[in-house]
């Protein structure tokens, strides 16, 4: 414990170390406020995505800092509902009819169309479905009516959605254009947008006496929150802040368990020597010249995706990795020092003298090395999921690369797609490769005793 | 009075890759309780591997590992490795290795060092054990708050004290001091001999001294014993010994110990010690014999010249 201490405050003597340490405490932090806030089972089904998950996000929009940065007033997601942003009127027709007019009345001032514009019915009906179009009154006073539809079944949650973006009769009106370009720009200058007052009417006709309806009308913008959006509408963010935990328990635990299992090993079979240790060392040749990611791969394609299974190989390919050679070299010198000898002959039994005389031996070399050795597992995962044999379930950095890379993001400008999960590995492998030269220049003089 | 320790023909051959090295060939010898005995020799006279060869401390490249050894009236060569481990290492015999100044673990602190045979053998809680060692190190004579030091931190007289105080923490019958003050200074050579001396009274113990340095090992010595070639060419009482050497090897060793201001020439042997792996046959001393004469190239006997004195030599058959 108080050698512990002692090389922590060794550590802080140095400004890498300090800056490694501070990041990963951010990390840590960050790893735990993450699976505090996102339990697992919420995590992986927001991963998922399923049917309205994600409803109410753009698709592959930028952070939303990126106004800061930019000129032009990117638009963030507007969900007007009726019951907030809109004037209901009811009006009697015939018998049981009624009609009800909703209108929204709001204002655009941001310098790029919505993405999309979608029309969210919230009917309540036994039978006869309502009837509903909709008339869209620009700034400029165009005026356009379409969407002329019954509200027919509703998902789940009793919304029907209807999609402005692929009204068949504004698609063939607008022609080149999309239809927010057409709804939101100047006639004349097809690119700017004609900043004003919208007005939004929506005519329901309801055919039961106690049927009623709810409308919310979504623009949606061009950034999302902290991280952006994927193709899925997804928020990147769960990816980016689940990754977190993935990639440090992933790391560590790769790295303790092939330190461990291989020291031992190593340690075994330079203590006992004979044929335990030519087995251990053939086996060790042998490992070297397999190579480790195809393995992977054919265990990610054959047998099981998981990130467990994965790293259950990675152990045990790792366990005889060649590392187990330098661990054996010094346990070689070390076995014939004197106080082994005397060790021996006061009768402490092979175990005793393996892992309290031989192995402690080697600690200043562990530690650095294991330190060390973490980035380089997180990096395996995120390149295993790169080539698809991410985890299905969790979201990992790796898996939103994957993402990236599949959808072709840095081709189509989504750069924040690639960068950001990119921005996090790196700062990861920094921050413990920080500590670990650190810790290197601590420990190694010390090495040079032995 | 019953023998300690009984050894009856011991052989330990190590296999290399020039042939096989005899290094102790058939070594017989009885040691009585509460004895000092000295082993003295030339460098590769087997001495150490002796002692080694009791401990059961063998190399891998052992070739051969025979005889008898009965410590306490137990047969010590019908233990199988676990028993001995058990009952025989520091419940019997302790040892203090050759340059034991390295004999402590560098990254142990040297009182949980010392404690080690306690918890090992005694199945001690820690501060038990520990409780222990200081009384240890007061016995030998190290400062009972060197307890909590690295072996780095101590001196080189302290370390070997540590050293022996682990050698005595299990209260063993016999202990075995492989050059125990080599590579030390005078003083606390004559520092560590007494204290040995002292401790051999108070607990009495067998101690069995392995040294290049006949003088000092004189204050310490009961009996001794000359080692040549793997095999013992002279046993007998120390006063025997030291006055009156009988072997021709004895009496040149003797001669080569120097005196304070006397104005003698230090004598030698020429030559060196045969080779171990191809010994000359009959007497192994004859090469380098001043007195060799026609008989020498057969092998001489073990001649009792009385006294509980044993000399291999044709000279006093």
């Amino acid at each position: 414990m108080k050698q512990l201490r002692e090389t922590f405050q060794e550590l802080t003597r140095f400004k890498s170390a300090l800056v490694g340490l501070g990041i990963l405490a951010v990390i840590v932090a960050l790893a735990i406020y993450t699976v505090i806030t996102i339990p697992y089972g919420k995590a992986v089904r927001l991963w998922r995505g399923g049917e309205d998950m994600w409803r109410y996000n753009p698709v592959n929009a930028k952070p939303a800092w990126i106004n800061y940065f930019t000129p032009r007033k990117l638009p963030q997601t507007r969900v007007l509902r009726s019951e907030e942003h809109a004037q209901m009127e009811e009006e009697t027709v015939g018998k049981t009819s009624r009609k009800v007019t909703i209108t929204y009345q709001f204002r655009y001032t941001a310098d790029l169309p919505p993405s999309e514009l979608a029309l969210v019915y919230k009917p309540a009906f036994k039978k006869k479905r309502p009837l509903v179009s909709v008339t869209w009154v620009t700034p400029d006073g165009r005026e356009y009516t379409f969407g002329r539809i019954t509200v027919k079944s509703v998902s789940v949650h009793g919304r029907y959605w209807y999609s402005i973006s692929r009204d068949q009769k504004l698609v063939q009106l607008f022609g080149t254009q999309n239809v927010e370009e057409g709804l939101f720009c100047r006639v004349d200058d097809m690119k700017r947008v004609q900043k004003g007052d919208h007005r939004v009417v929506i005519t329901a006709y309801l055919f039961e006496p106690d049927a009623s309806i709810e409308t919310e009308l979504v623009l949606y913008g061009t950034v999302h929150g902290l991280a952006g959006t994927d193709h899925l509408r997804r928020d990147i963010m769960v990816g980016l802040l689940w990754g977190t935990p993935v990639a440090l328990s992933f790391g560590l635990a790769a790295a303790l368990g092939t330190m461990i299992t291989s020291v031992i090993i190593a340690a075994l079979g330079a203590w006992f020597g004979g044929y335990a240790d030519s087995l251990v060392q053939r086996l060790t040749e042998i490992r070297m010249i397999i190579p480790t990611l195809p393995i992977l791969i054919m265990v990610g394609m054959f047998f099981s995706k998981s990130i467990w299974a994965i790293l259950a190989t990675l152990l045990v390919l790792n366990i005889i990795e060649s590392s187990v050679k330098n661990y054996r070299a010094i346990f070689l010198q070390e076995k014939n020092a004197p106080y082994i000898e005397a060790a021996r002959s006061y009768g402490a039994g092979h175990m005793r003298i393996i892992f309290r005389y031989l192995i402690p031996r080697v600690i200043p070399w562990l530690i650095p090395s294991f330190v060390l050795a973490v980035p380089s597992y997180v990096f395996l995962e995120a390149a295993l999921a790169v080539l698809g044999l991410g985890d299905p379930v969790l979201p990992t950095w790796g898996k939103v690369l994957s993402d990236a890379y599949g959808r072709g993001a840095l081709f189509q400008g989504h750069y924040y797609w690639v960068l950001e999960p990119a921005f996090m590995l790196m700062v990861t492998g920094f921050g413990f490769t920080m500590i670990g030269h650190a810790l290197d220049r601590i420990f190694n003089p010390r090495l040079r005793e032995i | 009075m019953e023998a300690l320790l009984k050894v009856e023909d011991l052989k330990l051959y190590f296999r290399t890759t020039k042939g096989v090295v005899q290094a102790v060939d058939g070594v017989s010898f009885e040691l009585a309780s509460h004895t000092a005995m000295v082993i003295v020799g030339e460098s590769g006279c087997g001495k150490s591997s002796l002692a080694k060869a009791i401990l059961r401390l063998l190399p891998r490249n052992t070739h051969t590992y025979t005889g008898k050894i009965y410590i306490d009236g137990i047969d010590v060569m019908s233990l199988n490795d676990e028993q001995f481990r058990r009952q025989i290492r520091w419940q019997k015999i302790s040892y203090v290795a050759q340059a034991a100044m390295n004999a402590l673990n560098p990254v142990i602190k040297v009182g949980f060092q010392v404690a080690e045979p306690l918890l090992i053998h005694r199945r001690m809680r820690k501060e038990e054990a520990l409780k222990k060692v200081v009384e240890a190190f007061q016995i030998v004579g190290v400062p009972t708050d060197f307890v909590d030091r690295y072996p780095f931190e101590l001196s080189g007289g302290m370390r070997q004290r540590a050293v022996i105080a682990m050698a005595l923490v299990t209260n063993p019958k016999l202990v075995i001091l492989d050059e125990p003050t080599s590579a030390l200074d005078v003083l606390t050579q004559a520092n560590i001999m007494n204290a040995l001396k002292r401790i051999k009274e108070e607990f009495e113990l067998t101690y069995i001294l392995i040294t290049h340095d006949i003088a000092t090992s004189s204050e310490l010595a009961e009996k001794a014993m000359v080692m040549y070639a793997g095999q013992i060419v002279e046993l007998g009482n120390a006063g025997h010994f030291y006055l009156e050497p009988l072997h021709p090897y004895s009496q040149k060793l003797m001669a080569s110990v120097p005196t304070l201001r006397e104005d003698k020439e230090l004598d030698f042997i020429p030559g060196q010690p045969p080779s171990l792996i191809n010994p000359p046959a009959g007497c192994r001393f004859a090469p380098r014999c001043p007195q060799r004469f026609s008989i020498c190239d057969r092998e001489p006997p073990m001649v009792d010249c009385g006294d509980g004195r044993k000399i291999k030599c044709h000279l006093y058959t």
